[in-house]
């Protein structure tokens, strides 16, 4: 089967021989696009989140026939060597890695979550659900689906504050 | 994962009596069938057929069984007027699995127990008559109340538990036509037939679930886990109590994590309610919702902890407000 | 191009360093906070980790697992997966190994897959056109066994202990004393098989080019790693050759080579095209490699005025049969505290579980927050602040050899860090309460020994003023790339953005590899002397000593004379090969890192749940070569220590060995969530003993203790002691009210 897919802006057929190629693979083997990283290939670890029209999502847990059609945003598409993203410069000036494996997932994932918090979506810390603030917990907790073993949460909090506050 | 054919439904109607599995999220049934815990020759895939809308239902709300978790929980009319079923989802996962993850495949969602996710060990959820390698086993995560000696697994989810306490219901249809199935009786134990988890039958697809008018009152969801977030809980109480004159007047009360079901505490409400809280009353309640609960060794502190946690969250219910 | 100048400059750290050169030199670059110089490649996704890049035609290959504890291999239904779509091999070769080799073992591990000593354990590799084919024909394996499972130990109370006699030590009469003295704890602690959890899970591509095997991999320590693949696969290590560039996280879990690079060279070989073999993230878990769960005594007594008069600590360990690697929980015991009478004990019980290896300072990472933690409860016996115990006890040398210490800050960050956390306001066991949490404060110290490892570096200067370094040395994280640019630019006066630093490939420069902490230190030096002896030679070519050489933004300046390194070079390059060994500063002076770290937390008095609130430290550990990304390893390794105290567990099962939650939802490392704000701050250190440099070990260092402080916090919360980690929520449910 052949499929569709818009990846960072860029239109791919591609064909798929087995419906078992996940999303994940599909961008790794199949495209090409290593940025997106294969942690736990379970959903538990967010090295692979992606976003998909703009909404982010953990690409193993998808299959890439079911997304014929969509449009996709990979950590390649996210900035270019010449004009890093605001986020990905703030990532660099905080140390907010060191091995750097999570590193693209916790980028999209910080894209993401801050337009979610900028649309007003609760989170476990919200004191009331229908007002939550940007504060500290509030980046931990929506972070918190993408885990580092290096340990660079601290770094990943101010980069990400920082990423905020910068003028869009 | 083994191979299976792949369709893409365009209506609810080319799921419905189809002998394939239906996938939606996928946040779940693809991390099983990686593992070959679950082997689907066929997968429809109903992610376009629409039921994605949160409507007013009358007095409660119509939740499309293809709303996504995140969705769900960022819904106006469900963060003031549900707002347990907010915390409870918000509790569970990522918010990178609650933007895939659906309503009517959160219901779906299959147990945690490490021997049903081991193909190499007995289950007779996954493979029935094989045995239970739990029992005897690590039993972290397991079941206090309602287990079998065929099966001590428990419903891991978040949602549930909430809608369990909300007196929501599951709206499905089979090739025999609609029906109503109330949350609370929507998953099973175990019996001796743990490998049915739901009441859902061949060919039935979730389209809906409907909350019933608000109940006001305060609402709190407590998960109690290994890790701040990101983790599945050990215990959760989903409590839902309105005060008139100093006395609990409607109380609702539901677990998670403690039986193969969200482990819904209609005794232990009709104890409370009417009552002036004390501690002596929630410490009875509790005696009521454990009474015939059982630990498997590593699971044992689930009792204590069930009886501890509920206690706080009915105090913190029925405080009075500043 | 013309051939560069060839220069060589070898050191043997036999006398302490008196030139002390980076503090002559002028730019500033080290130990300068700078970003890491190939974070624009991490965070845009294009640096290349180990299943990447792979050539064309490349396939792909899955392990298969034992289903038994203990037992031999009979049979395996090989046809029948031969027959499944896209399956191009089915292997059992008697140089698949059982377990990743231990770090820097220089030759292959136990082989041959056909006895199991452990459930989990590779039998066998299915190769197929796609990863897809490969895992369904793995999984659809059934191997017929002699099960012997009923003769397997699979837990310690179950082991046969031996008890190596290298490794006990007595001085004193430590049962006398702890009769005799004022004060005395003897108290028992577990701690258990973990998991490094690293992000990369395990990969190797292998492919055979004319003779000649590449490997792409994720290993830290590529000279012995070539070794290791060469030996298991029968073949000389001049025909392999390792890549590494970028290593997604090791903390030891890839000193040594795997299952993954030997199963794909194998299977290269057969199918004669490349192989990759990605690891399962359960895979990882139960066939790489765990930290060994333990078993502590520890014996402490004091006079009345908190002198330390006798230190026992004896450890029960575990391994694979055969394995000679045994975690050295007592390491930092014999030299840190004082106490004439002394018993060091160190036991090791065969079990068929997985291998134990190396885990992020091994020994001390386990053993410094017991004994910690027993110390906290001796000060409370004698009524002592805890810091105050510390600072009494505190030898002027190694207290069990007599050596000097190259060097012991450990008052310094105990008093230090006391005050900027605000120790004094620690409560009385017990007492305080936020609403239903319960709050108090723990110390530690931290404790971990410094070592040097040989150590080569290349670092040319071309005519056109750039420079390049090469090493096989890797970047596991922890700051190789930006500390070996900065000595680098440094040492021959060039901006950062002139000097580009080639990794992680084993045709070059032989280096440490990363382990130990020990890399910084000894990769560092072999880069410093190799653009030291370029640095000589362009003093040379200024007519001057090299003392009276100031190289600065591309200028090389001597007295009053200027000249523009590119006109010294006058179409030259330079190339400096820089060696660097351990001597007998290594055995005359007691060398270690040092620290002090506090914690608070909260425990839940309801759930028993616990919460860090804050986390402090300060560390004294030499030259801090960049201090950004040595803080980020401290605060990694502080979150391994929250981990470790909290949440981090490998269950196994008793009836079989099997590790029951071998993934990330159930193995919990430390999540966004749960880690607080850190403060760590660096005492101005030098240690002349150590290296050229006068750096030391940092990544491990914070990691020795954190646990401990955690742990005697939750003590001050709620006037409870708990003695075996992890301190869940259960463990302290069943000592609250």
């Amino acid at each position: 089967m052949e499929i569709s897919l818009t990846v960072n802006g860029a239109q791919h057929r591609l064909r798929l021989d087995d419906p078992r190629v996940t999303l994940l693979d599909a961008l790794r083997q199949h495209l090409g696009l290593t940025g997106t990283k294969k942690g736990c290939d379970h959903g538990q670890c967010g090295a692979c989140t992606v976003m998909l029209d703009g909404r982010r999502m953990n690409a193993c847990l998808s299959l890439a026939v079911m997304h014929d059609g969509d449009a996709i945003t990979t950590i390649e598409g996210i900035g270019t060597a010449e004009a890093l993203a605001p986020m990905q410069a703030a990532f660099i000036r905080h140390d907010g890695f060191q091995c750097g494996y999570c590193t693209p997932g916790q980028i999209v994932s910080a894209t993401a979550m801050l337009d979610e918090l900028r649309q007003g979506w609760p989170s476990q810390m919200s004191a009331d659900l229908t007002a939550p603030q940007f504060t500290d917990d509030e980046i931990r907790e929506r972070m918190s689906g993408n885990l580092c073993r290096c340990s660079c949460y601290p770094n990943i909090v101010d980069a990400i504050r920082d990423a905020a506050e910068a003028p869009a | 994962m083994r191979p299976f054919t792949y369709t893409r439904a365009a209506t609810p109607a080319e799921a419905i009596g189809s002998a394939a599995r239906i996938i939606a999220g996928g946040t779940n049934l693809l991390d099983l069938m990686k593992h070959q815990v679950e082997t689907p020759d066929r997968l429809c895939d109903v992610n376009h057929v629409g039921l994605d809308r949160v409507e007013r239902d009358g007095d409660g709300l119509r939740i499309g069984a293809l709303v996504r978790n995140s969705d769900l929980a960022a819904d106006d009319a469900v963060r003031t007027d549900w707002p347990l079923l907010s915390r409870a989802i918000l509790a569970g996962a990522s918010g990178q699995i609650r933007n895939r993850a659906t309503t009517g495949g959160n219901l779906m969602q299959r147990t945690r127990c490490y021997y049903f996710y081991d193909i190499d060990a007995p289950c007779n959820k996954r493979e029935p008559g094989s045995g239970c390698a739990a029992i005897g086993g690590r039993t972290r995560l397991h079941a206090i109340l309602g287990a079998s000696d065929q099966c001590i697994a428990t419903y891991p989810g978040d949602m549930a538990v909430a809608l369990s306490a909300l007196d929501a219901t599951v709206e499905v249809e089979g090739p025999e036509g609609r029906r109503e199935i109330a949350a609370t009786a929507f998953h099973r134990l175990p019996g001796t037939t743990p490998e049915r988890d739901t009441e859902l039958r061949p060919g039935e697809m979730i389209l809906s679930v409907r909350l019933p008018a608000p109940l006001g009152g305060r609402q709190i969801y407590r998960k109690v886990r290994d890790r701040r977030s990101y983790a599945f809980a050990l215990v959760s109480v989903a409590a839902a109590v309105g005060m008139k004159d100093g006395r609990m007047e409607t109380v609702r009360l539901a677990f998670g994590s403690v039986a193969a079901k969200p482990w819904r505490a209609i005794e232990a409400e009709a104890m409370l309610a009417g009552q002036a809280p004390s501690a002596d009353l929630f410490d009875r309640a509790a005696d009521v919702v454990l009474a015939g609960a059982q630990g498997y060794g590593d699971n044992d502190f689930k009792i204590p902890l069930l009886r501890r946690t509920m206690r706080a969250v009915l105090a913190e219910a029925t405080q009075e407000t500043m | 191009m013309p051939d560069p100048i060839e220069l060589t400059l070898r050191h043997q750290m036999n006398s302490r360093d008196e030139r002390n050169l980076l503090d002559h030199t002028v730019q500033g670059i080290v130990g300068s906070p700078l970003d890491r110089p190939e974070g624009p490649l991490k965070v845009r996704g294009t640096a290349t980790y180990a299943d990447e890049d792979h050539p064309p035609g490349t396939v792909y290959g899955w392990l298969v697992r034992s289903t038994v504890g203990k037992g031999w291999v009979v049979g395996l239904n090989t046809s029948e997966l031969r027959a499944m779509p896209g399956v191009l091999a089915v292997i059992r070769d008697d140089r698949l190994i059982r377990n990743p080799a231990q770090g820097q073992a220089g030759k292959a591990p136990y082989q041959g897959p056909a006895e199991v000593f452990y459930k989990g354990q590779p039998i066998a590799v299915v190769v197929a056109e796609t990863m897809e084919q490969a895992r369904d024909a793995a999984l659809a394996a059934r191997a017929q066994y002699d099960d012997r499972t009923d003769k397997g130990v699979f837990t310690p109370e179950r082991a046969s202990y031996e008890t190596p006699p290298k490794k006990q030590a007595t001085q004193g009469d430590l049962d006398k004393e702890m009769d005799a003295a004022a004060f005395r704890v003897d108290l028992e602690y577990t701690t258990p098989t973990m998991s490094h959890s690293a992000m990369e899970p395990h990969a190797a591509v292998a492919w055979w080019e004319d003779g000649q095997l590449k490997v792409r991999g994720s290993y830290q320590m590529l000279k012995h790693n070539v070794e290791e693949l060469a030996d298991a696969l029968g073949i000389s290590p001049k025909k392999v050759r390792i890549l590494s560039p970028y290593v997604g996280g090791g903390f030891g879990s890839k000193l040594g080579i795997s299952h993954e690079a030997v199963g794909a060279a194998i299977a290269a070989q057969k199918v004669g095209r490349p192989v990759a073999i990605a690891l399962h993230r359960r895979q990882v878990y139960e066939t790489t490699m765990r930290r060994s769960e333990s078993r502590q005594r520890v014996r402490l007594a004091c006079d009345r005025d908190g002198q330390l008069t006798a230190v026992g600590h004896e450890a029960w360990v575990s391994n694979l049969p055969g394995e000679r690697f045994s975690e050295p929980v007592t390491q930092a015991t014999p030299f840190t505290y004082r106490g004439e009478n002394r018993l060091i004990g160190h036991h090791v019980g065969r079990l068929n579980i997985t291998a134990a290896g190396s885990m992020r300072a091994p020994g001390e990472a386990i053993g410094v927050p017991v004994t910690e933690a027993a110390l906290d409860e001796l000060a409370e016996a004698a009524g002592l602040c805890p810091v105050e115990l510390r600072l009494r006890n505190i030898p002027d040398k190694d207290p069990t050899t007599g050596k000097p210490y190259s060097g012991n800050r450990l008052a310094d960050c105990l008093r230090r860090g006391a005050e900027s956390f605000g120790w004094a306001d620690r409560p009385q066991p017990g007492t305080r309460r936020d609403g239903e949490w319960l709050i108090g404060m723990g110390m530690t110290s931290a404790i971990r020994v410094n070592m040097l490892e040989n150590s080569a570096a290349r670092v040319t200067l071309a005519a056109d003023g750039t420079a390049l370094v090469e090493t096989d040395m890797t970047d596991i994280g922890t700051g190789s790339y930006a500390i070996l640019t900065q000595i680098a630019a440094e040492v021959l006066g060039l901006p950062m953005d002139r000097v580009t630093t080639m990794l992680g490939d084993s045709d070059l420069p032989a280096s440490s590899g990363s382990g130990g902490s020990f890399g910084a230190a000894s990769a560092g030096s072999s880069v410093m002397l190799a653009a030291q002896a370029v640095r000589d030679r362009l003093a040379e070519r200024m007519g001057c000593d090299p003392g009276e050489l100031t190289l600065k933004d591309g200028t090389a300046i001597a007295g009053n004379r200027q000249r523009q390194i590119v006109d010294l070079l006058a179409g030259d390059s330079l190339q400096g090969t820089g060696e660097i060994e351990p001597g007998t500063t290594s055995q005359d002076h007691r060398q270690a890192c040092w620290g002090a770290q506090f914690a608070e937390v909260a425990v839940s008095s309801v759930t028993g749940e616990v919460q860090v609130r804050r986390l402090s430290a300060v560390f004294a550990t030499g030259r801090i070569l960049n201090p950004k990304t040595a803080r980020s390893q401290c605060i990694g390794g502080m979150i391994f220590g929250i981990g470790q105290a909290l949440h981090e567990e490998v269950m196994t099962d008793p009836r079989d060995g099997g590790f029951v939650n071998r993934d990330l939802a159930e193995y919990h490392i430390p999540a966004n969530l749960d880690v607080p704000h850190i403060d760590v701050e660096f005492l101005d250190d030098r240690d002349p003993y150590a290296n050229p440099m006068q750096a030391k070990g940092i990544g491990e260092l914070a990691c020795c203790g954190t646990a401990g402080a955690i742990v005697n916090a939750i003590a001050n919360a709620t006037g409870k002691r708990f003695h075996h980690f992890p301190v869940t929520l259960d463990k302290v449910l069943a000592k609250l009210d």
